[in-house]
């Protein structure tokens, strides 16, 4: 990464023309698609042939996968650890009940009204995390996921309280694709959103943008320097997250059409913390492996042990991070060069 | 990329191997889902508890089916019970499910049990709204204004003219709040002051205190069944009784399972539940036998019997049915079920598809050296009050 | 009015106990150590099993419970937890999370899941009149302990030739290696100091914050609001915050119920705003 910037910053130095093309090329560089990346659609995408009995555990891999890719941009690239992104999740899945409960039960109008306004309220909270070192962080966000979970149960009136948000049933897609007892739509319905998300935050995170968070994240006053607006690009990056963060929130709250009070409970912004880091941070992929990983290895546990199974997770978390984390979650950069595409810099 | 398949396939290839159901035809597969591990695991345990001591004693055949426990945990979080149900359903082949340790879970699972016509038993949620959400459930715990209003009927009757009701700040905290006060206010009593506490609360201090300086007769308090014990100390600790203050509760939260434990600071509570371990009846010794032998000594608890008489329902309700689960038909025959359970006779209201049974207010007292639920008084056949309202 | 002032103090004084650990911790040698609760939970279950099963008297329990904590802290700290204080925070906090797993897991195995209850000493229960002032005696230990705690650990650290050689380690650890200090030793020292203050801290809130096996899970929260809002450089100023918060929690449960849940997360939040790093920091964020 810091080579990079310093080949960068050299190049400045030189002609203009001949940044241009370097700073173009290493773009291009940068955002080219990956193999791996074809390989992953293509086995989500053959999972629902292959695997028709899973759909509903691999429809929420998919809404856990973009609730922690959305992580990943504000953690792996504006280098944020948050322990409150459940805000934004629950606040999602409670607008989309809410909106599908009393106005309109079509679900892809409940999506963009749950992103819209989560995305609201992670513009207005993010300049309480300009400040403070990754601990005051951490608290903050953890303070405004409580308090969002703490309003929800006061708010029964809305929200139903403890009891949840129940009694509401969705309109087929478009009008046309009904959501199924096998979850066979849910899935297909979570997928699509999961990839169109993946790719607008891949268009961003690999954008100049998304390198010049990744420059704040590695030093914020070199890049202050180098005219970087960290502050400006943080409260973005972090409202850029918080909408796709409550898509999957919605996506939930559709899939399952009922709504409980713990989509804002502190184990949630926990467990998408822990998928992500599992997964591997700062390359968005990351989530989605972590999230296929964690579903997987839980579910199994807790059918065979359900009582014990959280000892078994500990467990395994206390071995890999023994083990190396590094090691076993950036397998990408071991694949033969050519195959992996990747560039030197990660 | 290879390494990319490799990881799919793996990923694959281990859901594949947790799937495949081994369906027997004569099996009549239970799934019973609970919150094993999370802050209401005693729940689980309890409940699955039950369930087991009622197979251990009855065998594990009905009607020529043979009956199949599969118990799975939730955790207590809402969308995990819901895809396990429909996981059970869809791909176990499960036919009946049960369950559920809170409101929430039980709510989640009500598009299932409609949409796939489940029979779906709650054994345990208390709040009186389950029932309405889908006519696929039926219950067999208890509903709190069930339990909370006979406490008010108890308190006027014995001089109690000013109560401060305490309740945890959520669902059925509120319902337990709500028919208390209505039934005690209607009786003529006066409630003082309503206190909420909220469910993540380590401290009871100031909220005992204001319950003290509103100098009231007595305080009618719901805790679910752990933090209950909690409150019970710092209510003798703070000096309450002195204060002529008298504790009248819920059986919440002189829960059986940890009743014994909590000394003396709980002898003289009064509380109305529908279940108490010392309940005087051949069905319940029998009952706390098998219990004990087939749970390491453990004490059952009101949830346990709800556990335990969730399975009688399905037992029952199969026996008249000749094996036939299917929905319709199991939930048909549910109706108008009656049985005698260890907490006395209890019936399923063919209209709510309901528990009808018998709500008893109980003092603790100290019985050979341990501390129990003393029935003093019966409310004989209850309804849940707010269904019953409703009509 | 007193009355709610004094438990107040008494539940920040708790508070204080169970987080001051992880101020070493977190604050000395930057090691975010989630599982801390585990420690606790620990001290809580030994006092409860020494109690309960073999009748021991409750104030044997509480240095006991100190002494097996700390010794359970140095074991781990000498196997698992010494590699990682160069980690990175996310390895940390996995690894950690990883423990408080295990720990609700075995706790929940063991014990089972059920509310532990302990049956105090009769002169530690009921509560007295002072100068019209209605005081738990309860509370009154616990705020007797737990500042006589406090006062020590401020001279330990002050004062003593350990304190000035933690202080070092902890400053530069390199010069301080190059200086003759054992730090490995050092630190293995403090960290079992730390955990076995959870253990007391876990031996003493049994009777009013309730055991379970989701302790360390539960508290995990209020831990860190503590030593965040403390700030991790000093032992008072994570006094302070414990004192700061334990009094607005119980008064605003109080005086304003409708809102009580939300003043201790408020609170929070506007101390981190108005004091990035600490109320006593000093000056360079971490």
């Amino acid at each position: 990464m810091s080579l990079v910037e310093q080949e960068d910053a050299g190049a400045l130095a030189t002609t203009d023309a001949a940044t241009d093309s370097r700073a173009a090329r290493l773009m291009k560089r940068r955002s080219r698609i990956r193999l791996y990346e074809v390989a992953i659609w293509i086995a989500v995408i053959a999972a629902y042939f292959v695997l028709p009995s899973k759909m509903l555990i691999l429809t929420e891999i998919a809404i856990l996968a973009l609730f922690a890719v959305s992580l990943d941009l504000v953690l792996g690239f504006a280098g944020i650890v948050s322990l409150g992104h459940a805000a934004f999740f629950g606040l999602g899945a409670y607008v989309a009940g809410l909106l599908a409960l009393h106005f309109v039960a079509e679900p892809v109008t409940g999506l963009v009204v749950a992103g819209l306004i989560t995305g609201l309220l992670g513009f207005l909270t993010s300049f309480l995390i300009l400040r403070g070192s990754d601990l005051t962080r951490l608290m903050t966000t953890l303070g405004i996921g409580l308090m969002m979970a703490e309003l929800a149960n006061q708010m029964a009136w809305l929200t139903g309280g403890a009891d949840g948000l129940s009694g509401f049933s969705l309109n087929p897609i478009f009008g046309v694709f009904e959501f199924d007892l096998f979850g066979k739509t849910g899935y297909v319905y979570c997928l699509v959103v999961l990839f169109l998300g993946v790719m607008i935050m891949r268009r961003i995170a690999f954008s100049p943008f998304g390198l010049s968070l990744k420059a704040i994240k590695s030093n914020a006053m070199r890049a202050g320097m180098i005219a970087v607006p960290a502050r400006k690009r943080i409260v973005t990056a972090y409202t850029i997250a918080a909408v796709f963060a409550g898509v999957a929130g919605a996506l939930l709250a559709q899939t399952t059409s009922f709504v409980s009070p713990d989509v804002l409970a502190f184990h949630r912004s926990a467990d998408v913390l822990m998928v992500l880091t599992i997964g591997g941070t700062g390359y968005l992929y990351g989530g989605i492996f972590g999230a296929i990983l964690f579903t997987l290895v839980k579910d199994a546990l807790s059918i065979v042990t359900p009582q014990y199974w959280m000892f078994w997770i500990g467990l395994i978390l206390v071995v890999l991070v023994l083990v190396g984390r590094e090691r076993l979650n950036r397998w990408v950069d071991y694949l033969p060069k050519r195959m992996a595409g990747r560039e030197d810099d990660r | 990329m290879i390494k990319g398949i490799a990881l799919g396939v793996a990923g694959l290839a281990a859901a594949l191997t947790t799937a495949l159901p081994v369906t027997a035809q004569e099996a009549v597969k239970i799934g019973l889902i609970l919150p094993m591990t999370g802050p209401f695991a005693s729940t689980g345990r309890q409940v699955s508890a039950g369930a087991k001591a009622y197979m251990a004693a009855k065998g594990d055949t009905v009607a020529g089916k043979k009956i199949e426990l599969v118990i799975r945990d939730d955790g207590g979080v809402a969308d995990q019970t819901r895809r396990i149900a429909q996981e059970l359903v869809v791909n176990d082949g499960a036919k009946v499910l049960a369950g559920f340790g809170l409101t929430p879970l039980a709510m989640a699972v009500a598009p299932v049990a409609t949409q796939a016509k489940i029979p779906t038993v709650v054994m345990a949620a208390g709040t009186a709204a389950i029932t309405k959400a889908s006519p696929f459930i039926t219950r067999t715990s208890g509903t709190l204004p069930q339990y909370s209003m006979p406490v008010g009927t108890w308190a006027s009757q014995n001089g109690i003219k000013k109560v401060v009701t305490l309740v945890s700040d959520y669902g059925p905290g509120i319902d337990a709040e709500k028919w208390f006060s209505k039934e005690f206010k209607a009786k003529g009593g006066e409630v003082v002051e309503a206190v909420r506490v909220p469910l993540q609360n380590p401290d009871f201090a100031p909220f005992l205190q204001r319950v003290r300086d509103a100098k009231p007769d007595a305080v009618f308090v719901f805790l679910p069944s752990g933090v209950g014990a909690l409150f019970m100390k710092q209510f003798s600790d703070r000096g309450l009784p002195e204060a002529g203050i008298k504790l009248i509760a819920t059986g919440d939260v002189t829960d059986d399972d940890i009743l014994n434990s909590m000394g003396k600071p709980a002898i003289g509570t009064i509380t109305g539940h529908f279940y108490a371990t010392a309940h005087e009846s051949p069905e319940n010794k029998a009952y706390v036998e098998v219990f004990k032998k087939v749970n390491n000594d453990m004490r059952p608890n009101f949830m346990s019997v709800g556990g335990y008489d969730g399975m009688a329902l399905i037992y029952n309700a199969l026996e008249k049915t000749k094996g036939d689960a299917t929905g319709p038909a199991f939930m048909e025959a549910v109706k108008g079920l009656s049985w005698t359970s260890p907490r006395g006779p209890v019936s399923i209201d063919p209209d709510t598809r309901d528990i009808i049974q018998n709500i008893y207010i109980r003092e603790v007292k100290d019985v050979g050296g341990e501390l129990q639920n003393v029935e003093i008084q019966t409310f004989a056949n209850l309804k849940d009050p707010e269904k019953a309202e409703a009509k | 009015m007193l009355t709610i002032l004094f438990d107040g103090i008494a539940y920040g004084m708790l508070l204080f106990i169970l987080a001051c650990g992880l101020t070493v911790t977190l604050g000395l040698m930057n090691f975010i150590n989630l599982a801390h609760g585990a420690f606790a939970m620990a001290g809580g279950y030994i006092t409860v099993v020494l109690m309960n099963r073999y009748g021991i008297s409750f104030y044997w329990c509480l240095p006991a419970s100190f002494l097996v904590t700390a010794i359970l802290g140095l074991v781990l700290e000498r196997t698992l937890y010494q590699w990682l204080y160069k980690a990175d925070h996310l390895d940390q906090v996995l690894f950690s999370i990883g423990i408080v797993f295990m720990s609700v897991a075995g706790a929940d195995y063991f014990m089972g899941g059920q509310q532990q209850l302990i049956n105090l000493p009769p002169e530690l229960s009921g509560r007295m009149d002072v100068l019209g002032v209605g005081i738990g005696r309860y509370r009154l230990f616990t705020v007797v302990v737990c500042s006589l705690l406090a006062i020590a650990l401020q001279l330990i650290l002050s004062k003593t030739r350990f304190g000035s050689r933690l202080r070092a380690a902890v400053d530069d650890r390199r010069v301080a290696m190059g200086l003759g200090i054992n730090v490995p030793l050092v630190f293995a020292l403090t960290f079992a100091f730390g955990s076995g203050l959870a253990g007391l801290g876990g031996a003493m809130g049994a009777e009013i914050l309730g055991l379970d096996p989701n302790f360390p899970l539960k508290f995990m929260i209020y831990f860190l609001i503590v030593v965040s809002v403390g700030g991790t450089s000093t032992v008072s100023g994570p006094f302070l915050a414990a004192m700061l918060l334990g009094i607005a929690d119980v008064a605003g449960k109080y005086y304003v119920p409708a809102i009580g849940p939300f003043v201790i997360y408020a609170l929070m939040i506007v101390m981190l705003i108005l004091r990035p790093n600490g109320l006593f920091s000093r000056g360079i964020g971490r």
